[in-house]
């Protein structure tokens, strides 16, 4: 049987305040446990919730990027549960009045396409504390240090139906929110967040399936794999005769396998009510027009900007524009090297292969913008060969040296590209090879001649250690042996 | 000395006849003789009130004095006090010492009055007869075995015995107004929005405010010049100008327009107690008032409404008492479960737990259209009640309570019975109006007291009123034996 697959999302953002959603506290990641919560973020009795602007401007300017209608009033709601990470015994989130209404995300697929995703809302709340459960000898640890840091989740319509979709919506949120500079980004640390809806319908029906929940997915390649995974699992149980049991699970990226969180039947009622220590926030179109000035070049611009401005192709344009940071770094190295097709080949080929190799971010590379802007400028004027120029690349990532007029010098990798000096290199390499010198003569077939022109390359490289431009050599080369 | 009002009081500091550090060591002296017999003090705090009365009177030398510097007065337990246990009369909070004061008390501290300590009241301020504090039930100091009210108890007791000049309270249905009443004493609860409600233990957020407790309506009006604040710490708290409330206690009321409303004279209402409010509304119309009758036709939905919001609200305020990080804990819980529901179950009383449940009950699904959603409906009804009353009168007045002073454990038996305590006092909380209670006389050698209730934001208009009442009789200065 041929089955369509649905796919709906819930993400939730970690917004990048400098304090919690409804607290003084910092929400900055790593402290030692309990050193960021203050009387609030414990829930300590009489103590209230003071709403963060800067919270409710960050959930603003994502409603304003993903076209989002803007609700002038919304309402915080108590989601009542009991969690020993939960301080209040309520999480403070938005049910009925979000923040953000419907809106809109296009997703650039491989074969070229675009695809539209629907965005349901997103609302504004708090996030939980961690709950640690190894170390503490059959007891479980505490620390509210997460606690109170503002989210926005954001849930899709389920207007996705492949991993590849699914994924490449999760990319393009994530290029958009790190873009607005409302979110880090770091999935590692939990900053997004992924909960996958996944069900299953037979090609062509109109009835939606049974649904399961697969949460809290931190990475792109985890979200793939759950994603597979499910689907596989929900086919075999049809194909088989069996029923979908609509139910959370948690799939485990080591193993690779899912299990059964809680089912419907056993989900808590969480008793949502309006919370009385808030009221509505209720935005002046001041307010909504001031985080519309604020926003800043999103990616789908940045991406025909780059066509445009750089004249990148399509590929190239889209690889390097959506991830705001990497979209930044390539815009430093054209400043400083001028040629951006260069410069795209590099950020896309040396650097992403080293950084993924050491499996480092785009921040914490080695080499800065500007020292491969450098690079670029002495290979785009013949100085450097393009051996040359990985050997200096090297160089500057290992950190032996920071500039690349000095690597160069000190390394002896400028380029000959001085005629005179390459023709009698050129020469004596002749006069020393007089059999291939025939042989070439004699070839007529043109890959083969190719071939043979290869086999005098070596030695004029070592004739000139290495530093004669090898472009030159082809063309002098040629002139000699054909002329 | 303790029979003077804060104003003597403060008028006696200023000319130097008596020092913070007498005054506060004679309220001391009379807590610990008396108090046994009242139970209205759950701490007593010694020595920082010494410290603090030695401070005040430096402070006052120093030529830096307010009207509260060196005042003793006592928190209801329910105010957050840095370093003093805060227990909210429960035993889930029994040992808890906050790091923090609340806004109130801070507004105090910074005015330089002496705290003497913390009063009893109903356990997390559920009651209306002080009797279910995890650390004893409180009695009136008018008569053996009864009542003061509830749940601001010890802080009207306390002031009627004279333990205090001055105590704060809160009010969520009820619970300054009727025991200021059933104590004789003068209470006030102010607008909603009007006293930050920062470090005040929550019972019912959308309804909680806290307010004062003092034998005239001068001293309440003193009092609220300190604890009227805006604070931004408290959402719910409003940025309006606080205006001197003793500046216009003087002002004549010819022309006051007295509302009755009907409902509030109708049913349940002891005869006596009746009479005894209406020659206090005779009172007025010689200070030249004129009295109508008006309506609040949804008067009657008031107390179903107050007791789902109220416990509704409750069941998740008292959430946070889990055993995990303050507060209570069970001895050796097995699993988490058995923490939660054993730390819950024996740190709160019957009468609390029976309000998480109500409340619990009510916001489930499937109920809670039926239950808080209509509810709220009805709010917004006695709200509008009372808009259009005001549109007519300038004050509506009342009884407080229909009885007086009752007998210890008569009421506690029956739930029901007692929450129609609060008949005529919810729907002010309801609404968020502000609202006194000023003794009015005497039934069987029980005070009765007159609820004056007021438009949003017309305290001082309130105080006025209720001032002149005490510039022309003088039920307000009998006191107990």
């Amino acid at each position: 049987m041929q089955w369509d697959v649905v796919i709906g999302l819930e993400i939730h953002v970690q917004l990048a305040t400098q304090t919690k959603i409804f607290s003084g506290s910092s929400t900055a990641y790593g402290a030692a446990p309990n050193t960021q919560a203050s009387a609030v973020d414990l829930a300590m009795p009489g103590t209230l919730p003071v709403l963060n602007e800067q919270a409710v401007r960050y959930a603003v300017m994502f409603g304003l990027a993903i076209d989002a209608e803007i609700n002038r009033r919304s309402v915080f709601d108590r989601k009542n549960y009991f969690y020993p990470d939960l301080p209040k015994g309520y999480q403070t989130t938005q049910l009925d009045h979000p923040v953000v209404g419907a809106g809109h995300l296009d997703v650039d697929l491989a074969d070229g396409t675009s695809k539209r995703v629907r965005i349901h809302h997103a609302h504004l709340e708090e996030d939980a504390g961690k709950s640690l459960h190894e170390d503490f000898h059959g007891m479980t640890g505490i620390d509210l240090n997460r606690a109170g840091t503002p989210l926005i989740e954001v849930v899709t319509e389920p207007d996705m139906n492949s991993a590849e979709e699914a994924v490449g919506f999760a990319r393009k949120l994530h290029s958009l929110v790190t873009s607005l500079g409302i979110c880090d980004g770091d999935m590692s640390q939990g900053s997004l967040r992924f909960d996958v809806n996944i069900s299953l319908k037979p090609k062509g029906s109109t009835v939606l399936g049974t649904r399961t929940e697969t949460k809290n997915l931190n990475s792109f390649r985890f979200m793939e794999q759950a994603i597979a995974h499910e689907v596989e699992r929900q086919m075999d149980l049809l194909e088989d005769g069996g029923r979908i049991v609509q139910e959370t699970r948690l799939y485990n990226g080591d193993t690779g396998e899912s299990r059964s969180m809680r089912s419907k039947e056993e989900a808590n009622d969480y008793r949502y009510f309006p919370c009385p220590d808030l009221l509505p926030v209720v935005l002046s179109e001041e307010f909504i027009e001031d985080a519309r000035q604020r926003l800043p070049e999103l990616p789908d611009a940045r991406k025909a900007r780059f066509v445009e401005q750089y004249g990148l192709n399509d590929y190239d344009a889209s690889q390097l524009s959506t991830d705001a940071r990497l979209a930044s770094y390539f815009e430093e190295v054209v400043r400083r090297g001028k040629d951006a097709k260069l410069s795209a080949n590099w950020v896309q080929g040396e650097l992403s292969a080293r950084l993924n190799a050491d499996e480092k971010s785009i921040q914490e590379s080695p080499v800065s913008g500007s020292q491969l802007g450098d690079l670029i400028v002495r290979v785009a004027d013949n100085t450097l060969s393009s051996a040359g120029a990985r050997k200096v690349f090297d160089a500057l990532w290992s950190g032996t040296h920071q500039d690349v007029d000095t690597i160069i010098a000190d390394q002896g990798l400028k380029q000959v590209s001085d005629t005179g000096a390459l023709e009698q290199m050129v020469d004596e390499v002749l006069a020393n090879l007089p059999d291939q010198v025939t042989q070439y003569r004699a070839e007529t077939d043109a890959n083969k001649r190719k071939r043979l022109l290869g086999g005098f390359m070596g030695p004029l490289m070592k004739a000139s250690k290495g530093q004669g431009n090898p472009k030159l050599f082809t063309e002098i080369l040629r002139s000699k042996l054909e002329g | 000395m303790h029979n003077k009002s804060v104003a003597e009081l403060s008028r006696e500091l200023e000319s130097g006849s008596v020092s913070s550090v007498e005054l506060t060591t004679h309220f001391l002296q009379r807590i610990h003789e008396l108090d046994g017999h009242f139970n209205s003090f759950i701490t007593v705090s010694d020595e920082s009130a010494l410290a603090a009365a030695a401070e005040a009177d430096a402070r006052r030398r120093r030529g830096e004095a307010t009207p509260w510097t060196g005042i003793p007065l006592a928190h209801k337990d329910i105010f957050c006090t840095r370093g003093t246990r805060t227990t909210a009369a429960s035993r889930m909070l029994a040992d808890f010492v906050p790091p923090y004061d609340a806004t109130v008390v801070a507004n105090f501290n910074k005015a330089g009055a002496v705290c003497l300590g913390k009063t009893n009241m109903d356990e997390f301020a559920m009651g209306s007869s002080s009797e279910s504090s995890y650390f004893g039930a409180v009695t009136n100091p008018w008569g053996e075995k009864r009542v003061p009210g509830g749940s601001s108890g010890g802080s009207a007791a306390a002031v009627a015995a004279r333990l205090t000049p001055a105590a704060t309270a809160t009010d969520t249905g009820g619970s300054i107004r009727q025991p200021a009443a059933l104590c004789g004493i003068t209470g006030l609860k102010s607008t909603y929005g009007r006293i930050s409600r920062h470090g005040v233990i929550a019972f019912a957020s959308s309804l909680d405010q806290g307010g004062t407790m003092a034998l005239t309506a001068e001293d309440n009006a003193m009092m609220l010049n300190v604890m009227a604040s805006h604070d931004r710490q408290d959402s719910t708290s409003t940025d309006r100008a606080v205006p001197d409330y003793t500046a216009t206690l003087n002002e004549p009321l010819k022309g006051l327009r007295i509302g009755l409303p009907r409902e509030y004279f109708a049913q349940q209402l002891n005869a006596d107690m009746e009479q005894r409010v209406r020659e206090a509304i005779a009172e007025y119309e010689k200070l030249g008032a004129t009295v109508q009758e008006v309506s609040l036709p949804h008067a009657s939905l008031a107390i179903a409404a107050y007791y789902i919001i109220a416990p509704a609200e409750a069941s998740t305020n008292l959430s946070r008492f889990d055993g995990v990080r303050y507060g209570y804990r069970c001895e050796e819980p097995k699993d988490l479960m058995d923490l939660y529901q054993r730390t819950r179950a024996e740190g709160f009383g019957d009468e609390v737990k029976r309000r998480i449940m109500i409340g619990t009950y009510a916001l489930s699904a499937g109920y809670f259209d039926a239950y808080y959603l209509k509810a709220q409906k009805v709010r917004r009804l006695i709200q509008q009640d009372f808009i259009d009353a005001f549109k007519q009168v300038d004050v509506l007045m009342s009884p407080v309570s229909p009885t007086p002073a009752f007998i210890q454990g008569e009421k506690t038996q029956d739930p029901v019975t007692m929450y129609l305590e609060d008949i005529f006092t919810v729907a002010v909380n309801l609404a968020g109006i502000p609202a006194m209670s000023v003794p009015a006389g005497f039934v069987d050698g029980l005070p009765v007291g007159l609820q004056i209730l007021g438009d949003y934001f017309s305290e001082a208009r309130l105080l006025n009123v209720a001032h002149q009442l005490q510039q022309a009789t003088d039920w307000h200065l009998h006191q107990p034996e």
